[in-house]
């Protein structure tokens, strides 16, 4: 009562105009996304034409029947889940037992290893000398070379560590030990069920980076069969859309005509498949946005 | 990046030697735990970094890393001597501080402007939406930039035209890379960047928006001088690894951006890295290449570190 009674006009046109701000950015960033959303179920030439601008005219559902009648895009969905299932795993696995192991302050050597673990975070041996190790263990164009390079990110094991640190109390651990529970029964029946919202995030982080990479299966894999489905994307999306806008200035007429029909079909495949490979985790998202937002605070509190 | 001191210090030094030895003993097993992460970082992290010594070496993959005879700076020379080097790097610190210009200080703003509005479904909506592309894969955000831009019938294109301006060729004018580039980052990272700032906010003293309203300070002078001084070293923390990370652009957004017609303005350090390395096999000069750019990055993260600790309290080390 009284705050509003102070609230001079001025401040009342500075939160008008913070909330204005705040739509545009709304509109800015929503656009896009219900554009590929209503493009993906309308027809191509209402697309192509402009008359489609917001909501979906012309509904045809031919799009996701190309999409799905696509072995290839099958195939890469598949290989997906299971890199990203598998990667996830390995990921945990690895980070959650360090990361509580550099969380006890009674752990001797802790800061030397913490140190060892940050200084990659500064310096990389980069991209070539890293392609010769994982050619050197055998890994070219394998499942391990997608995930072994990746098993665990130095800030995922440094917010793990914290998260630890704030809430597993030293009491619990040390009266444990005086109950004879050893630090491997310790880790496993008391400090795990205790942190599930961690695991939680480390298992989204990690997930999500899976499920979004592409760079070493480019750089690793030679059979198609195993690309995942970003890769795929990268076909369809970005390789054949480059080679047709090229191809597009050089011919004319009859041909034009021609490709101009192939060119409407993989439009209407390119936001099918945006909208099929984004919609897992889009659409997941925003029921998990609170661990998502609690990894990031936790790693804050850090920095 | 600062451990507390071991409780042990207190204690006669022969009693902290022998508790010392005690603790490894009853700890045995968190050796154990760390193991996979210390294999991992040692075979992926620091075997590659072993492996940089081929930057200063012909690298003959039947000798191996070790085997192969040295060159000294060769590799260096002739990357440096080249006509693409001032191109190279004046295309990556180009992309990175324009970036850094309109990228680092959005979400900011953002962030204030979140911390003005009551909570309630709009102000989770918004948030809601503005994270949301931060999960788009670089792929679908540069399919997106592809599609929406195409020149025939791309949605962004159609819309200036509708406007009655001339769209530019967006993806194959060298002029508009940067800004393509820099333009979709924002758009993809703004809302995600937020939430740093968020937490940081939340620490904001409730008494002193209080004091403040009493002497009749306006909501525009509060943000001024109470929101923003309290976030100031998540500001200053996050510009020096930042600043540590300019000459890391993101070069798998950029690798799948770069055609023929863009190249020169679209060619940066680590995608040159990439194509003499990987796709010429020139292992060595790809090496040095790297090692050249990996160096500058730590000579930027410690310089800016320095004069952010010489200015003001807040540093990384």
């Amino acid at each position: 009562m009284v705050k509003s009674m102070q609230e001079s006009k001025g401040d009342k046109m500075f939160l008008l105009g913070t909330y204005v701000y705040l739509c545009m950015a709304l509109v800015v960033v929503l656009y896009p996304l219900i554009y590929i959303l209503s493009a993906s179920i309308s027809s191509p030439q209402a697309v192509n034409s402009g008359q489609m601008w917001l909501f979906p005219k012309d509904i045809t559902w031919a799009g996701y029947e190309l999409v799905f009648n696509n072995p290839k895009i099958w195939n890469g969905y598949l290989n997906t889940i299971i890199y990203t299932v598998v990667g996830t795993l390995l990921n945990l696995a690895v980070t959650l037992p360090a990361a509580y192991a550099l969380s006890r302050s009674d752990f001797v050597g802790r800061n030397w290893f913490m140190g060892f673990i940050l200084l990659t975070m500064f310096f990389s041996g980069g991209l070539v000398p890293t392609y010769l190790v994982v050619k050197n263990l055998g890994l070219i164009d394998t499942m391990g070379a997608l995930i072994l390079p990746v098993a665990a990110s130095v800030w995922n094991i440094v917010v793990a560590r914290t998260f630890f640190q704030s809430t597993i109390p030293k009491e619990l651990q040390e009266a444990a030990h005086i109950d004879g529970c050893t630090n491997i029964k310790l880790f496993w029946k008391i400090v795990l069920p205790l942190s599930a919202p961690i695991i939680a995030v480390m298992a989204l982080f990690y997930g999500v980076g899976h499920w979004n990479s592409y760079f070493s299966s480019l750089i690793y894999l030679n059979s198609e069969s195993k690309y995942p489905l970003q890769m795929v994307l990268r076909q369809i999306l970005v390789l054949q859309e480059m080679s047709a806008e090229m191809n597009g200035a050089g011919v004319s007429g009859e041909v034009a005509q021609a490709m101009n029909s192939k060119a409407e079909t993989a439009s209407l495949i390119k936001y099918g498949v945006i909208v099929v490979s984004t919609l897992p985790i889009i659409a997941v998202y925003p029921f998990l946005q609170r661990y998502f937002v609690q990894g990031v605070m936790i790693g804050s509190v850090k920095g | 990046m600062k451990a507390s001191k071991s409780s042990a210090t207190a204690e006669l030094p022969l009693l902290k030697k022998s508790s010392k030895r005690a603790k490894i003993l009853a700890n045995w097993e968190l050796y154990l735990f760390m193991l996979p992460a210390l294999l991992y970082f040692l075979i992926f992290h620091y075997f590659p970094m072993y492996g940089i010594q081929i930057a200063f070496k012909n690298f003959v993959p039947s000798m191996g890393v070790t085997g192969s005879p040295w060159v000294g700076f060769d590799h260096f020379e002739r990357f440096f001597n080249s006509y693409y080097f001032w191109d190279l790097l004046w295309n990556t610190f180009s992309i990175s501080f324009y970036e850094l210009a309109i990228g680092f200080p959005l979400p900011i703003i953002l962030a204030l402007a979140f911390n003005e509005i009551r909570s309630g479904k709009f102000k989770k909506t918004v948030q809601t939406v503005t994270y949301a592309p931060h999960f788009i894969s670089v792929v679908v955000m540069a399919g997106m930039i592809i599609t929406f831009l195409s020149p025939s019938n791309g949605m962004i294109v159609m819309l200036i035209e509708a406007l009655g301006f001339n769209a530019p060729q967006f993806l194959t004018d060298p002029a508009w890379f940067k800004t393509m580039y820099v333009l979709s980052g924002v758009w993809q990272s703004t809302g995600w960047g937020t939430i740093i700032y968020l937490a940081a906010l939340s620490g904001v003293d409730p008494q002193l928006h209080e004091a403040a309203i009493v002497d009749g300070a306006s909501r525009f002078k509060r943000v001024l001088h109470i929101n923003l001084p309290t976030i100031l070293p998540t500001i200053t923390i996050m510009l020096i690894l930042n600043m540590g990370n300019i000459l890391t652009v993101g070069y798998e957004k950029i690798l799948l951006l770069q055609n023929s017609l863009n190249l020169e303005a679209s060619d940066v350090i680590s995608t040159y890295v990439y194509r003499a390395g990987l796709v010429d096999a020139q292992y060595s000069f790809s090496t040095a290449v790297g090692l050249f750019n990996s160096v500058i990055n730590v000579i930027l993260l410690v310089l800016v570190n320095w004069i952010a600790r010489r200015t003001s309290s807040n540093s990384l080390w």
